[in-house]
């Protein structure tokens, strides 16, 4: 519990009563009343999330010259200016260090966010292929991150940004101005509903906190329910289903793998390519509420065939949820698996993610 | 009837020789949204102080200690499929079983309320 660091919104979490555990070696809120009541206020109408322990670079560079594309997955140069990209971070054995959003900022200026847990790792990689004339920066403690998640969330912007709001399309980013101070507003979101995220100066965040907080509409939530929403939508998480040990392919993350460029890592993914995956991620949903946790085995015909790595009780569907990694040629959909530990033991079925499918996302 | 405490959080109600059980609002408070409960089996006997049911709750899957010995008569069916009952009311209608008790002598391993309010207000 020692050295844990504090988000400038500490003071406000308990003030709000809410119970505070570590993350990432931060002090944070894991729920203020009820998780699944915070779940379903984000569904329903508008969570707001602290995420200022998350990690904020600034590059600034030619994209080219500097290296940077063998640091990321994912093609960094083919982002538009205004856009956003998700991707991930690997090392020498195509492992994942972190997974992470690239924001292009201008022609020669990006901003990575990144976890808070790997942090610090996350910059020594990225540094460390970098080459010639760049500027590499963490911006993390001046930089402060709250979400805005739920289906009102637009309607409820819109008195502070105005237009800007509607304009928006999912994974873009505008710069705005609020309460005399130059932010960044973006939708990228990680609940599966409408939401947008608001970079600005740790100075006014208490300030942008209690203001949002004034409309009847949006109550703060946790991390607890944060990790509901999340694993309702299949989006896996870094440190439970995400590791250096697990390769993108293995996570089922080909998306945001572009074999067609060269970065750290890339040869064990075309060997992967090539030889076809031993283990892959898949979805379960449980045949009743009882909920499988990290760690859980997974057994298919009586045999041990891989391992839980998210599991948790789904509020839209009122079963029990979960991901893991199971061997290949069990992770085809309607699959039926058997997740134990101890005298624990649950029934579940390969489903194809996410498993909330009317979120508010994409509207 | 008569309303005892264990240390582990749960109370027992005295009616006759049947005993009902359930955890206290403290408890409740701890674990969070439950979600989901095992029970046991009707009929069944139970040890004081061993584990008689698995409460889960969003966050984790906890224990739940019998505060007295005896048989199962009746089980709280409604937590089934609504086991937030116990949020909601978790010493009335969240109540969890009936029990016949096997042995009076070890409600003396109890609280009574007063002795737990102040067990605890000493764990805050």
């Amino acid at each position: 519990m020692e050295n844990l660091k504090s988000t400038p919104l500490e003071a406000e979490h308990i003030r709000l009563k809410a119970k505070m555990a570590p993350f990432g070696g931060w002090n944070m809120p894991i729920q203020y009343e009820s998780i699944i009541e915070e779940h379903m206020q984000c569904r329903k109408s508008i969570a707001l999330f602290d995420t200022c322990h998350m990690g904020e670079f600034f590059f600034t560079g030619d994209l080219e010259k500097t290296n940077i594309e063998r640091a990321f997955s994912f093609k960094v140069g083919t982002i538009k200016v205004g856009k956003c990209r998700y991707g991930l971070i690997l090392n020498e054995k195509g492992g994942m260090v972190d997974d992470c959003i690239i924001y292009r900022l201008g022609e020669n200026e990006l901003m990575m966010v990144v976890n808070a847990g790997t942090k610090d790792n996350d910059f020594n990689v990225i540094k460390s292929v970098l080459k010639g004339d760049f500027v590499f920066e963490d911006k993390s403690e001046v930089t402060s991150k709250i979400d805005v998640q739920g289906p009102l969330s637009r309607d409820l912007l819109r008195k502070y940004f105005g237009s800007a709001v509607d304009e928006l399309k999912y994974f873009s980013f505008v710069n705005a101005n609020l309460m005399g101070q130059d932010v960044m507003l973006s939708r990228t979101g990680y609940t599966g509903e409408l939401g947008f995220e608001i970079y600005m100066p740790s100075k006014i965040c208490v300030e942008v906190w209690n203001e949002l907080l004034k409309d009847e509409r949006i109550k703060p939530a946790g991390l607890g329910a944060r990790d509901l929403l999340r694993l309702e939508m299949g989006y896996p998480l870094y440190g439970s289903d995400l590791d250096e040990e697990t390769t993108p392919l293995e996570a089922d993350l080909s998306y945001f793998v572009h074999l067609d460029k060269d970065f750290v890592g890339k040869d064990v993914l075309m060997k992967q390519v090539e030889n076809g995956l031993e283990k892959i991620r898949v979805g379960f949903v449980c045949d009743g509420r009882r909920a499988p946790r990290h760690g859980y085995r997974i057994f298919a015909d009586g045999v041990d065939i891989g391992y839980v790595t998210s599991g948790g009780f789904s509020p839209s569907l009122g079963k029990g949820i979960g991901m893991g990694y199971v061997k290949t040629k069990y992770s085809s959909e309607n699959s039926t698996l058997e997740l134990s530990q101890d005298k624990v033991k649950i029934n579940a079925v390969v489903e194809k993610i996410p498993f909330y499918k009317d979120g508010s996302l994409r509207k | 009837m008569s309303r005892y405490y264990s240390k582990d959080h749960e109370w027992l109600e005295i009616e006759g020789n049947v005993g009902t059980i359930g955890i206290t609002d403290y408890a409740q408070h701890q674990l969070g949204d439950i979600t989901y409960i095992e029970m046991p089996e009707v009929g069944s006997e139970i040890k004081q102080f061993s584990i008689f049911c698995t409460i889960e709750s969003v966050k984790a899957a906890s224990d739940v200690y019998a505060p007295v010995s005896g048989k199962i008569k009746e089980i709280n069916e409604a937590l089934e499929n609504t086991p937030e009952i116990i949020n909601k009311s978790p010493e009335g209608e969240g109540w969890i079983v009936k029990v016949e008790v096997s042995n009076v002598s070890e409600f003396d391993n109890l609280m009574d309320k007063s002795s737990y309010e102040s067990y605890v207000k000493g764990l805050d």
